[in-house]
């Protein structure tokens, strides 16, 4: 391969240390890692947004739930990590459940003005109540010291830990791919997300398909926060940081199918950690504008199927 | 026939554009705050500007129906606009800046307003919040024009009309920003009684009939976006001027949620709701900020949470009544087949 600088994209000087393809490969990797973790952050939300039409601004306030119960689990309690993680998740989940059955219940009929207020609020009341008890500054999580620093494949440095975010959240892929095509459960929610109507009418309780799921889906928002509190940074303003990703991966990826925000992640993180390397200052203006671009060209995302709603 | 229905169509519109009692109170009691409480000339002033950006928000949101997360881009060009031109000494009188702010965030509105159009609501939701997002993005890129994350610094504004000069007490301040208010109030007010208002709110009610009406949509929806942007820009504007200063949080998101929340507890669609949002969201937060300084945005994350779980129509219902009395019961003097776009309640 050319070691020329690709004319395409003009590197910032200084910055380009060693093989030109290292660095792209390197980039690749951690873009992937990026996005399979934005993934598995936005899945839930995806979900919930076709299943029931319900725009969940608060959808990051579980993430960064899940990253706060791993600090004080593994920080404060001396849980391991792998511990750490599993408890984010459950009680993530166990919180949305809760909350699903408590407040959300009664904002699915309302217009989407009341959910975005409503789910908006969610987000001030997290932002100052994590403010409240854990403090302003970004939290750590102690990651053990087998998962911290680099190793060499073929000259290209890749991360331990973003091995592990790979590897984990390539499994949870695989496992809700399989879940939702394999299992009874996944047929009716298929089912529930294609027409309510007529999946209430064959007898399927909605209802109950969208309180587990909701359940799921947060949950694995909770374990998206606390695998990724390392790379995203955790600090109480994290649902405002990161709720604009979350909505790009849904609205890019459609809400469909589960492969449409899957392939939406992978871009994202792609052109994330990309953009940030080669075009350092345009900052995330990149992200935004092909957002952008994609709504007015296709709508509906632009993974989704042909007839979707 | 047809004449008869004009006639009558008239005098429903003269009829809903008539000042009430309760309105024209209002006004004399917000000019009279100008000798009455002379104190709080500085916080009365932000909450005039807080109302004019939720009114410009009022306008696509009570109107048009179009849910915005982005507003604060409109604001915070205008504010922009506001502070370069002064800083610059391009345009020195206050009130021509004003409206030159005006013309920069119409453009930018008329511009995404094309945006605006296609899609659902959580498109129009993603777009909005993407322009906006743009815009932070580009101000902190381009710190050199904007002074990025330090704010644009080093403005002084010249005196309004060459003759009253902005006073440290607030003082010129406030009476500048409540005339700019109530200019733009009275026109808006206009505009709302008005054939085409009414076209926006039957487009509110339903975009497929009223297309089948003869009113065109896509069009009306621009002409309402570029409106409400050059609102908010004035909106932002004025605070550009007022603290002779403009940063990045100006266009942030913070700022867009805010408004929305100012129109939420005052009420949509009768253009005071944001003015009385913005006094009560004002005094909640200096209520709350004294209860508990740095965590006062819980609270209002609650409220905003609790008028959603009771429902907004229901406290509307509560509010209405009072409405109906201000604008004195519009709906009796006109038959109910001339009244048509409504479509009833």
């Amino acid at each position: 391969m050319a070691s020329a600088p690709s004319p395409v994209l003009p590197r910032k000087r200084g910055r380009v240390r060693g093989h030109g393809d290292a660095i792209m490969l390197t980039i690749i990797f951690d873009g992937v890692a990026y996005g399979m973790l934005l993934f598995v952050l936005a899945c839930g939300l995806s979900v919930t947004l076709g299943l029931m039409n319900f725009v969940n601004l608060a959808h990051g306030a579980f993430a960064m739930a899940g990253g706060y119960i791993t600090v004080i689990m593994v920080n404060w309690l001396g849980v391991p990590f792998a511990g750490g993680l599993v408890l984010a998740f459950v009680l993530t989940a166990a919180i949305g459940a809760v909350l699903e059955r408590t407040l959300y219940v009664h904002v699915y009929a309302k217009s989407h003005l009341d959910q975005v207020l409503f789910t908006i609020g969610l987000v001030f009341m997290s932002v100052a109540a994590v403010d409240y008890f854990m403090g302003s500054s970004q939290q750590f999580v102690q990651i053990p010291a087998a998962l911290q620093g680099q190793f060499d494949v073929f000259g290209v440095g890749v991360g331990r830990y973003r091995v592990l975010i790979i590897a984990v959240c390539g499994l949870l892929t695989v496992a809700l791919q399989f879940c939702l095509t394999g299992t009874r459960f996944g047929c009716r929610l298929r089912a529930a997300v294609d027409d309510q109507r007529v999946a209430r009418g064959l007898g399927i309780n909605v209802g109950s398909v969208f309180s587990i799921t909701f359940a799921v889906g947060s949950g694995l928002a909770g374990l998206g926060g606390a695998l990724g509190a390392e790379i995203l940074g955790l600090d109480p303003t994290f649902p405002l940081k990161y709720m604009i990703y979350f909505l790009i991966v849904v609205t890019v990826g459609g809400t469909s199918s589960i492969t449409g925000p899957f392939l939406a992640s992978i871009l994202l993180g792609l052109a994330d950690v990309a953009g940030k390397y080669y075009f350092p200052s345009l900052g995330a203006f990149v992200i935004y504008t092909i957002m952008i671009v994609v709504l007015i060209w296709r709508p509906q995302g632009l993974f989704a199927r042909g007839t979707a709603r | 026939m047809s004449q008869e229905i004009e006639a009558e169509t008239a005098r429903y519109l003269r009829a809903r554009a008539r000042f009430g009692p309760l309105e024209i109170a209002f006004w004399l009691v917000a000019f009279s705050t100008i000798w009455l409480l002379p104190t709080r000339h500085l916080i009365l002033t932000e909450t005039v500007i807080w109302g004019l950006f939720a009114l410009s928000l009022d306008l696509i949101l009570g109107y048009a129906g179009i849910i915005s997360l982005g507003h604060a881009a409109f604001f915070g060009v205008g504010a922009y606009a506001a502070g370069l031109l002064a800083k610059h000494e391009i345009i020195n009188e206050p009130s021509l800046a004003l409206l030159a702010s005006a013309l920069v965030a119409a453009a930018l509105g008329f511009a995404t307003s094309f945006l605006v159009l296609r899609g659902s609501d959580l498109t129009r939701l993603m777009v909005t919040l993407g322009v906006s997002l743009v815009c932070l993005e580009l101000a902190n890129r381009y710190g050199g024009v904007t002074g990025g994350a330090d704010g644009l610094q080093g403005v002084t504004i010249a005196p309004v009309f060459g003759l009253y000069r902005f006073d440290m007490f607030g003082h010129t301040a406030y009476v500048y920003c409540l005339v700019v208010l109530f200019i733009l109030f009275m026109l808006a007010r206009r505009i709302v009684n008005s054939p085409f208002g009414l076209s926006l709110k039957a487009i509110k009610g339903n975009p497929l009939r009223s297309a089948a009406v003869g009113i065109a949509v896509n069009w009306r929806l621009v002409a309402v976006c570029t409106l409400s942007a050059a609102y908010a820009g004035v909106a932002g504007g004025l605070l550009a001027q007022t603290q002779a200063f403009a940063s990045l949080s100006m266009l942030s998101l913070e700022r867009s949620a805010d408004a929305l929340l100012i129109l939420i507890i005052g009420g949509t669609g009768y253009l005071y709701g944001g003015i009385l949002g913005a006094l009560i969201y004002r005094l909640l937060q200096d209520y709350l900020s004294d209860l508990t300084a740095r965590y006062w945005q819980f609270w209002i994350g609650l409220l905003l949470v609790a008028i959603v779980v009771i429902g907004r129509d229901r406290i509307g219902n509560w509010i209405s009544p009072v409405v109906r009395f201000a604008s004195r019961s519009v709906r009796s003097p006109a038959p109910r087949r001339v009244a048509g776009p409504e479509q009833g309640g």
